[in-house]
């Protein structure tokens, strides 16, 4: 294949992936690995790379429009990405020293909970009140604009946050994903912060943590500038599309279908990273 | 309806700091750098990308084979080296690190924000998310 129409079909690949990331607001960094490997026989560090850089892309572009829309809270997401870049760092200094074929089975182990996951909506708890001591220490309350006008939220359990956030980092730095399902997990349902708080804080960290292990994944050789170029382009075309277009999706089924995929590469990944084809 | 039109800037400010900055307004700016630093980033990539193609876009590609990139790829230095030599990849390379620069600058930018609003316990923070950054940009974890 020349490398023309290779960086063209990535491209496509990555348009597709981008635009169903962002509908399904699970973002594209959890197929674009799964596809460079398995369709495109990319070797699975350079997939890696390219995957990081996407995610920077589409988390800076996207919180360009949403810092604005002030929902984010610029605290919490600065408080968590100290666990977040430090779990990045990790993750991708064990990713120069376990074999590919963990790292493949780890991301599917990771693909298969973000699908079961994604179907499975989870309960908003909002407190007006800020009666956690840590959180009003760290002043973490804030408010966020809704129909009624300002609405005041506070937030609890930042220890228990903080860990999870560790944990969101490793495998970011692991397997160039943005792990937004596990931040938006620790914020909403942990530390009780407001959906779209915690959806637009998270988007907002995405960029800082792939920003920490993108730099050793760059110092090790692993970001392919032919590679990366198409995938970010892609990724951030489809991702802008695709936020254009969400009004009046019927996100329910685009999110099955996704799962769907999700688990299809799953399975794929495993058995690669078993037998070793990766 | 428009929330800018219903904010109440002075709710957030920290108690007791005569800030001269809301975060409302910091909040503005880092939209606005976010932007700025993707739209840069994207345009010298592409800028490399047509180059690369020009150039070399009927060869082969050669992804699926690892054998890691080669040394003027891997830093800062070596690629503004290679840049200057005229070589197409080392400009998309740029564009790459310039993108991966965004959110290290929008935290030096929000460090600016802590310090001018007086915010002592998110100066630290700040301090120590920026750190871990500069650290891993400067290849400091040997591969």
């Amino acid at each position: 294949m020349s490398l023309l129409l290779f960086t063209g079909l990535v491209g496509i690949g990555a348009f597709s992936a981008g635009m169903l990331g962002a509908l399904t607001g699970l973002g594209g960094g959890m197929v674009i690995v799964p596809m460079l490997t398995i369709l495109f026989h990319v070797d699975l560090r350079y997939a890696i790379g390219a995957s990081l850089v996407s995610v920077i892309a589409t988390s800076s572009g996207a919180a360009a429009a949403y810092v604005k829309e002030g929902y984010t809270n610029v605290r919490v997401g600065m408080l968590l990405e100290v666990a977040t870049t430090l779990g990045a760092l990790g993750g991708a200094y064990l990713a120069g020293r376990i074999g590919t074929g963990a790292i493949a089975v780890i991301f599917a182990i990771v693909l298969l909970y973000s699908a079961y996951r994604s179907t499975k909506p989870l309960a908003e708890h909002v407190m007006a009140q800020d009666d956690d001591p840590l959180s009003r220490r760290l002043r973490l309350a804030s408010t966020y604009p809704t129909r009624k006008g300002l609405q005041p939220y506070g937030v609890k359990a930042v220890p228990a946050g903080f860990s999870l956030m560790l944990v969101a980092g490793v495998l970011s730095g692991l397997l160039g994903i943005g792990s937004g399902a596990l931040k938006v997990l620790a914020m909403d349902q942990l530390m009780h912060l407001p959906f779209k708080v915690s959806t637009t804080t998270s988007n907002f960290m995405i960029g800082v943590t792939a920003a920490a292990s993108a730099g050793i994944y760059l110092s090790r050789g692993y970001i392919d500038p032919g590679l990366a170029l198409p995938v970010m382009l892609g990724v951030l075309a489809g991702a802008l599309v695709g936020a254009r277009i969400l009004a009046g999706a019927n996100t329910m089924v685009l999110r099955r279908i996704f799962a769907a995929v999700i688990i299809a590469l799953a399975l794929e990944m495993a058995y690669k990273g078993i037998r070793g084809g990766l | 309806m428009d929330p800018a039109s219903a904010r109440a800037p002075e709710g957030r400010r920290p108690p007791g700091a005569r800030a001269r900055w809301t975060d409302e307004q910091v909040d503005q700016l880092l939209g606005n750098l976010l932007r700025i630093g993707v739209i840069v980033a994207t345009i010298v990539a592409v800028i490399g990308g047509v180059l690369l193609l020009a150039q070399r876009g009927l060869a082969p590609a050669s992804g699926h084979v690892f054998t890691g990139e080669p040394p003027e790829l891997r830093s800062v230095g070596g690629i503004l080296r290679a840049v200057a030599a005229g070589h197409p990849d080392a400009i998309v390379q740029l564009g790459l690190v310039l993108l991966i620069a965004t959110p290290v600058a929008r935290v030096a930018m929000s460090l600016v924000a802590f310090i001018l609003q007086r915010d002592r316990i998110y100066i630290v923070v700040t301090t120590i998310v920026l750190a871990l950054l500069i650290f891993s940009l400067t290849g400091g974890i040997p591969g």
